[in-house]
């Protein structure tokens, strides 16, 4: 029984499998070495997500071939939000495809809610359910009949179809849009049904492909709301992608993934941690005279910026450092306009890892003021573990 | 959630092995968990998913439709009207009107059959198709699909048209409009297995369009439809000889001068001067239909 499927599973996510607790610092080291440094004891079904080694090529322009993904080793358990974050290009929907059984991995494997992609294609499409990019409805359709159509298309009955249909569109809060044709649907509404029609069979795994890409800030909040209410109640594994690294933050671990690599792995938290120094960024009369007396006080082996932002630096603790930077350019007479000290952001974290700013793409534009230039794998140790909650 | 242990009743789990469907992607129905009976039950629920789906659409979209059926009959109304009085009954044995009929029929089921062609095109495009292909079937089963539900909807327009049989001086005898239906759906799968053939190897809708508005003209011209096939010279003869529309129309036509036998009309596709019988004239089309399906899902099938 499909229908019930979710709810009798519900004590099992509710917690995160016993292994959790060992991946998540893990997620520190460089991309090749990841893979369950300590937890070989779990069986390989506490995953709803393996891949080793998976690698997909195209045949490229001019004879050529195009590596879209090359060599992943990633493990999601059960019941865990899982973002990839990357720019466009990076390999992101590719590895959703293969992951979904669509197209065929060129050299590795990947197992997913338990069924080999490659052997049991049909056994993987039944049991996850996939927001593509650019997903479509059908607009003449209203949103009940392409519900119906969807559920059909996956063998439920007809009396199970109309059940579950209603039952995702109330999920989804359409329940009163329920005969309305969806070309009369806003695309926030378009979002929440299609989320609604991959959910539709009970899948274990939930795949979206940029599930927010195109909707306004109002719309994304309200997607993701729904998401995390999916993930709340009914446990589902959720694998996401995203380039929006504010979107990332909502998820239990993050892979950035930049050129068909993983280069970092953790919790938001973890990765963010690894950066570890705040951004302390000051507005001066003389930023070129004020970076002399902030070198004078930071600590020796610091990078001091001083740039048309103002000066910057990366120090632990940046909020405590504005009082003492502050006094020290009164005395040489400078006037200090704006002070502040932000944590890093994750798109400090890209950068330390690909040297180039998501936003941007475009190689050497740091994100923010002077990024270390080399990661140091001495930083991983946040106590953070799930980030969850 | 909880590993394998959850299980459908629809997919009991068998352990498939690499089995030799395990080359995956394509042709994968073997690769499915559960019996055979379970697989059938789930492919033809995917086949009937997408026939209700054509006659949603068709019944969401009235004004399309009408519009659609609005085009054969003011061919046959106007076009007929007007030729009938300047068209001796005799060069034809029969009134132009009557004439004009069954060539009516197979234009009213031919729009919506290649519609189905454009819509295979469009879905690709607008990543619908994606959606299809998630689904745990076949992709076989999806064109089939598509295929079954082309032929459902173009019939069921054709079978409006037949309401007309009145107008044209037809007897709206029983028999005879369960034959015309039944011509009507072979004529409506031929034309969509072959406008998914060519679907499936076109990427842009507009090269579809094109090649359509490129080759339409001349089958519709070559198909005894608006003019008795031995008016034409005798190279274009031949040419209709292997124009599947012409044997569509040639069979709605036979079927009318079987049941009424006053309304003997030229004689259509003539093999070496002697007209095939009628059974192989049907068993043709089928045949052309089945090659074009089969040829087009294995077309469909290949990875991308």
């Amino acid at each position: 029984m499909q229908l019930a499927a979710g709810d009798e599973d519900r004590p099992d996510h509710t917690q995160r499998p016993a292994d959790a607790d060992d991946l998540a610092p893990t997620g520190l080291m460089p991309a090749a070495v990841i893979s369950r440094p300590v937890a070989q004891h779990v069986p390989e079904p506490a995953y709803a997500i393996s891949m080793r080694g998976l690698v997909k090529s195209y045949p490229g322009p001019q004879g050529g071939t195009t590596h879209a993904v090359r060599g992943l080793d990633l493990d999601v358990p059960q019941g865990e939000t899982f973002a990839f974050l990357g720019p466009n290009g990076a390999g992101k929907s590719t590895t959703i495809a293969v992951l979904c059984a669509l197209a065929r991995p060129t050299a590795g494997h990947a197992t997913v809610a338990g069924a080999d992609v490659v052997s049991r294609p049909g056994e993987v499409r039944r049991r996850v359910g996939v927001l593509s990019q650019h997903s479509a409805l059908d607009a003449d359709l209203t949103a009940e009949q392409n519900l119906h159509i969807h559920a059909r298309l996956y063998g439920l009955s007809r009396r199970h179809a109309r059940a579950r249909a209603a039952e995702v569109l109330g999920t989804a809060g359409l329940t009163d849009r329920r005969r309305s044709p969806v070309r009369t649907l806003s695309g926030g509404m378009r979002r929440r049904l299609e989320i609604a029609r991959a959910l539709l069979h009970s899948p274990r795994v939930l795949f979206l492909d940029e599930p927010t890409t195109g909707l306004d800030p109002h719309a994304r909040a309200q997607v993701w709301d729904h998401l995390r209410a999916l993930r709340d109640r009914h446990g589902s594994t959720l694998f996401v992608t995203t380039h929006y690294l504010e979107e990332a933050e909502n998820c239990d671990r993050i892979a950035i993934i930049d050129r068909g690599r993983v280069v970092a792995l953790g919790t938001p938290v973890a990765l963010k941690a690894a950066i570890g120094d705040d951004l302390v960024v000051l507005r001066t009369s003389d930023d070129t005279a004020a970076r002399q007396v902030v070198r004078g006080i930071a600590p020796p082996d610091r990078a001091i910026a001083a740039d048309s932002g103002g000066v910057s630096l990366r120090v632990p603790d940046g909020s405590t450092w504005i009082p003492r930077l502050c006094a020290a350019l009164q005395r040489h007479g400078i006037a200090v306009h704006a002070a502040s000290a932000a944590p890093p952001t994750l798109d400090d974290v890209f950068f330390r890892h690909t040297g180039r700013s998501l936003d941007t793409t475009e190689p050497g534009t740091a994100p923010a003021g002077p990024s270390p230039a080399a990661p140091t794998p001495s930083c991983a140790t946040t106590s953070e573990t799930g980030g969850r909650r | 959630m909880s590993g394998p242990t959850v299980q459908t009743p629809d997919a009991p789990h068998t352990p498939d092995g690499p089995a030799p469907a395990a080359s995956g992607i394509s042709g994968d129905s073997g690769a499915h968990g559960g019996g055979a009976p379970a697989r059938l039950r789930q492919e033809l629920r995917a086949i009937h998913a997408l026939v209700h789906r054509d006659l949603l659409r068709l019944a969401g979209r009235r004004t399309h439709t009408a519009l659609m059926l609005l085009h054969p009959m003011l061919y046959l109304l106007v076009l007929g009207g007007g030729l009938a009085a300047l068209i001796p009954r005799a060069s034809l044995g029969v009134g132009y009107q009557t004439y004009l009929f069954p060539g009516m029929l197979m234009m009213t089921v031919q729009t919506p059959a290649i519609m189905v062609g454009i819509r295979l095109i469009t879905d690709r495009q607008s990543g619908y198709l994606r959606e299809l292909l998630m689904a745990p079937v076949s992709r076989a089963t999806l064109l089939l699909g598509h295929c079954a539900g082309g032929t459902m909807t173009a019939t069921a327009q054709g079978a409006v048209l037949l309401g007309l049989a009145g107008t044209v001086g037809l007897p709206y005898d029983p028999l005879l409009l369960v034959l015309l239906l039944g011509g009507m759906i072979l004529a409506s799968f031929t034309i969509t297995a072959l406008a998914l053939a060519l679907a499936v190897s076109l990427r842009g809708a507009e090269t579809f369009h094109t090649l359509l508005g490129l080759i339409m003209m001349p089958l519709l011209f070559l198909s005894g439809g608006f003019f008795p096939l031995h008016a034409l010279p005798g190279w274009a003869h031949t040419l209709a000889a292997a124009n599947p529309l012409a044997y569509a129309v040639d069979l709605l036509r036979r079927c009318i001068t079987h049941r009424v036998p006053d309304q003997e009309a030229a004689t259509g596709i003539e093999w070496a001067g002697r007209q095939p019988p009628l059974p192989l004239e049907a068993g043709l089309l089928l045949a052309t239909g089945i090659v074009a399906l089969l040829w087009a899902a294995r077309r469909f099938s290949r990875p991308e």
